[in-house]
């Protein structure tokens, strides 16, 4: 019984409290190490990140959301949501083995709590007591979209979502960029978002080890650096 | 990983035993706010077990500072990254703060104050009700005597305003008497305490007004406000206009 858009519209509202700001999703490494200087380069860092690690967590947002949409009905079968709520602790450890920086393991692991605090006080659900509260990231969006009565292709547009305009904010307090050009990026890069997020859906009933496994080592790398160096505008 | 740890009832339990008092410290950058805490722990660490959360702006620099001066044990201050912006980690968005606090009641429950450290900011950031029971404003002499008839919700409205440095006050040509007085007249009557680390009867004092609220806050009498974001503001009228408060 999937709803329209607006519980998708607050799930990715960046105003959301949920301690999203304080990230840079790579960004700052990036640019620190001379690998964005401009716009273009923006567009291609982003392109980068939606086709890695963006195409794979949005797969688990949806894979995430699927799971768990029956059970987040009120006359759900206990039996059911017992074996949802494994199925989401398996999604989370596929995931894990997908993530090899310990740094951003942590990263998305912190996110996810941060996103399921909020919204066990923005939309009280009684599945949000029973499920783990240290999921990473994708997963508790998935989930946390799930109890919002979304479909699974809104769990994965809204990680894609966020896995652009997170470094798009960021970037005007990294380096001189014009915030217009950097939304411009975004807007160009939406059919290529939609793209990904219908994929991610029509596979969010894989079995949680087929799922997508794509990497970005180079991104893996700088985030372990990042998390070494002293001074730092973003925590990651 | 936690599913076990969640559920409702043991929550509830865990959340009335170990709820300590949420003490949280604001001001512009170079005030004193991590002196301030220094101090206070010094002050009270024989009779309270206090944890400290710090919001710094690039580094872990506040964290370090007060590990430093070893007046805590080093676990029980734990730095938040607040992603350049310390003004939202205290209000718009409390939730990283927020979970620092829950972590830090939880592992060292229980504990009397939980400090939180805000990364400096302007004269409008305040923290949330939300985040913390009650907050210190900190001002310092060496940023100018006139700073607190500026007023704003953290000078106005904070539950203590603390004037530091004083000792410094006849090198910056601060009459701490009068900057008392504005500020006390800008609060309209609230406390103001003009405080040095080199002074003790202020130290002393300090750690009488943070015993007193602790004592209101176990009885159930402290009531949390909210600062605001808004000053008190003139409203123009017919008649001339008139002042008022949003509080």
């Amino acid at each position: 019984m999937a709803h329209g858009g607006a519980g998708l519209l607050l799930l990715i509202d960046g105003r959301l409290p949920a301690g999203g700001y304080a990230h840079s999703g790579g960004l700052e490494s990036a640019i620190r190490t001379g690998r964005v200087r401009d716009t273009a380069d923006l567009g291609h860092f982003l392109t980068g990140r939606v086709r890695t690690t963006g195409a794979m967590n949005a797969a688990f947002a949806a894979a995430a959301c699927a799971t768990l949409s029956r059970s987040a009905e009120p006359e759900a079968d206990p039996d059911d949501q017992r074996q949802a709520l494994n199925r989401l602790v398996l999604l989370d450890a596929e995931l894990d083995a997908r993530t090899p920086s310990p740094a951003l393991r942590k990263v998305s692991h912190a996110l996810g709590r941060q996103l399921l605090r909020a919204l066990r006080a923005v939309n009280p659900h009684p599945l949000q007591q029973r499920m783990p509260q240290r999921t990473n990231h994708p997963v508790a969006f998935g989930a946390g979209a799930a109890m919002l009565d979304l479909a699974p292709v809104d769990a994965a547009r809204g990680v894609l979502h966020e896995a652009v305009s997170g470094p798009a904010s960021a970037v005007v307090k990294l380096m001189s960029a014009d915030p217009f050009d950097a939304y411009r990026v975004i807007a160009d890069l939406r059919g290529v978002l939609d793209e990904i997020a219908q994929d991610a859906a029509d596979r969010a009933w894989d079995e949680p080890r087929d799922l997508p496994s794509f990497g970005a080592p180079l991104s893996d790398h700088l985030a372990e650096v990042h998390e070494t160096r002293e001074a730092r505008l973003f925590a990651s | 990983m936690g599913i076990e740890n969640t559920t409702d009832d043991k929550h509830n339990v865990q959340a009335s035993r170990s709820r300590s008092l949420r003490l949280g410290v604001a001001g512009p950058v170079g005030t004193g706010k991590s002196s301030v805490i220094a101090t206070l722990c010094r002050t009270l660490s024989e009779e309270m077990r206090i944890g400290v959360i710090t919001n710094d702006i690039y580094t872990d620099e506040d964290a370090r500072f007060l590990k430093a001066e070893g007046v805590l044990p080093d676990e029980r201050i734990r730095a938040v990254e607040t992603g350049a912006c310390p003004h939202t980690a205290i209000r718009d968005d409390v939730t990283m703060n927020l979970l620092a606090v829950e972590d830090m009641e939880q592992d060292f429950a229980p504990l009397d104050i939980v400090l939180v450290e805000s990364g400096g900011d302007n004269l409008t950031a305040t923290f949330s009700p939300s985040l913390v029971d009650a907050q210190f404003f900190v001002l310092d002499v060496a940023g100018g005597g006139d700073v607190a008839r500026k007023g704003g919700p953290g000078i106005g409205r904070a539950d203590l305003l603390i004037i530091n440095k004083i000792d410094l006050a006849d090198h910056v040509d601060v009459d701490v008497a009068q900057m008392v007085e504005d500020a006390t007249r800008a609060r309209e009557g609230a406390p103001v305490l003009a405080l040095s680390r080199k002074h003790e009867d202020t130290v002393e004092r300090l750690g009488e007004w943070v015993r007193a609220l602790h004592r209101r806050h176990l009885a159930g009498s402290h009531v949390p406000t909210d600062p605001g974001p808004m000053a008190p503001h003139f409203h123009a009228d017919e008649e001339g206009g008139y002042f008022h408060s949003h509080t």
